[in-house]
């Protein structure tokens, strides 16, 4: 799982084009968001929450689909199977590399984004980094499960936002709304938190449990 | 082998092919006259309540289409057989034309009584976030093509699907909350509400029966053909 997990990084080490593809498109998602909406608009807290994660959501669905692309256009998925080991394994692996770079665009989008804004800087955004590794946590779960399956149909462009983009609808509206809450410096550690935190671990057992049965040949 | 197959697809269906389309008929045609002749209108509503004895209906049929695909991919999964996948396709092509019902019948409601068509309701838009997971697992099927590989990764959507209502519901329920809650019914609403459900039921399933058998047959066509391909 380790070695998997490695490679991975190495992966993008060496070629860098998964983070910085990421990291524009974040970027342009936001500026798009910026140009449609008057200034008043940006600076309420709940705008800037809902461009956070519509930005997070359609860059990483393209990343999550990368990673598994490059599996499979050489065939590699088989090579990984046939290693003795469990596929769980191989969905950790998978779904924990996912998790860092989506964590790692997320780390300059995010402060970027409200910097972009203009929404104040206090104390209670200490709590972000936080909410947002939260968020990336079940995405990153969901999403690795339906790009293994979207990489083996045709059109796996458009089927894995149709496939998974209701499945997350829960953990948007609690990530939504913790984000949005903190940003106004409001009280977020509430009921909403420990939902979002309840839907990760939902999710992650779930991506566990059933990526077995969808790469197995 | 496979004449043996189709022999028995035959004569199951020669019970339920002359049996369900005349219940069905005349479950329908009872619940239409009940509908529109028997049940008294309702005292604020009027008229318009009455689109509710097919709307509430079509709600349940919608939801039990999910179960059945929930349950046959379970199936599929653990004991791999064809006939489980084929149930679980057809189970969710019919939840889908359900639930559309649900989300046309609604708005027809919606407009003269709460006057608007749409309303971020928590179950309205469970409805709508239902409707495009249907949508999503009868797309798959579509893109994906047809085989055992494409079996299983519907199986695995079908399954995570209905693991994920519950999840939608609560997060739902939490955001915000004006469907209209049936409290008490007159007898006469009540009965017309059975039946209608009855006639839903029946509609269901001679639907779902017509489906299924198709799948089979198309299952054996394409036997048939590989057959004779490999016989010439």
């Amino acid at each position: 799982m380790w070695a998997i997990l490695w490679k991975d990084l190495l992966l993008e080490l060496r070629t860098k084009e998964r983070v910085s593809s990421l990291f524009v498109l974040a970027l342009l998602i936001i500026l798009v968001f910026v140009f449609a909406l008057t200034p008043e608009q940006l600076k309420q807290p709940a705008f800037g929450s809902a461009l956070l994660w519509v930005a997070l959501v359609f860059a990483g669905m393209l990343g999550i689909q990368r990673a598994l692309i490059l599996e499979q256009e050489r065939n590699c998925f088989t090579g990984l199977l046939l290693c003795p080991i469990d596929p769980g394994q191989v969905f950790f692996a998978k779904f924990l590399s996912n998790v860092f770079f989506l964590t790692v665009v997320e780390a300059v989008v995010a402060p970027l984004t409200l910097a972009l804004l203009g929404l104040p800087f206090s104390v209670s955004l200490l709590g972000l980094p936080l909410v947002l590794l939260c968020g990336i946590v079940g995405f990153s779960a969901l999403g690795t499960l339906c790009a293994a399956i979207a990489v083996r149909t045709r059109a796996r462009e458009i089927i894995l936002p149709l496939m998974l983009l209701p499945l997350l609808v829960p953990l948007f509206i609690a990530a939504v709304h913790v984000t949005g809450a903190l940003l106004a410096g409001e009280v977020w550690t509430g009921t909403w938190f420990r939902v979002l935190v309840a839907f990760d671990v939902i999710f992650v057992v779930i991506g566990w449990l059933t990526f077995g049965f969808v790469v197995q040949e | 082998m496979d004449g043996v197959r189709m022999n028995t697809v035959t004569s199951r269906s020669g019970l339920a092919d002359s049996f369900l389309p005349w219940l069905t008929c005349v479950a329908m045609l009872a619940a239409l006259a009940m509908v529109f002749l028997y049940v008294p209108n309702e005292r604020v509503q009027g008229e318009v309540q009455r689109i509710f004895y097919f709307h509430l209906p079509s709600a349940w049929m919608a939801f039990l289409g999910f179960f059945i695909v929930a349950g046959a991919s379970a199936a599929f999964l653990w004991q791999g057989k064809r006939s489980a996948d084929l149930l679980a396709q057809a189970a969710a092509e019919l939840g889908m034309v359900f639930c559309s019902l649900v989300l046309l019948t609604g708005p027809l409601w919606a407009r003269p009584i709460w006057g608007v068509w749409w309303t971020w309701d928590p179950r309205l838009t469970m409805t709508l976030v239902l409707w495009l997971i249907y949508a999503a697992y009868v797309l798959l099927r579509v893109f994906a093509g047809d085989n055992e590989t494409v079996a299983r990764y519907a199986a695995v959507l079908g399954i995570v699907g209905v693991i994920d209502i519950p999840l939608i519901y609560i997060s739902i329920r939490l955001w915000r909350g004006i469907h209209p809650k049936v409290e008490q019914m007159a007898p006469e609403m009540a009965w017309t509400l059975l039946v209608c459900t009855g006639a839903f039921v029946c509609v269901f399933t001679w639907l779902l029966w017509l489906r299924l058998r198709s799948l089979h047959l198309r299952d054996e066509i394409r036997a048939l053909r590989q057959h004779l391909v490999a016989a010439s």
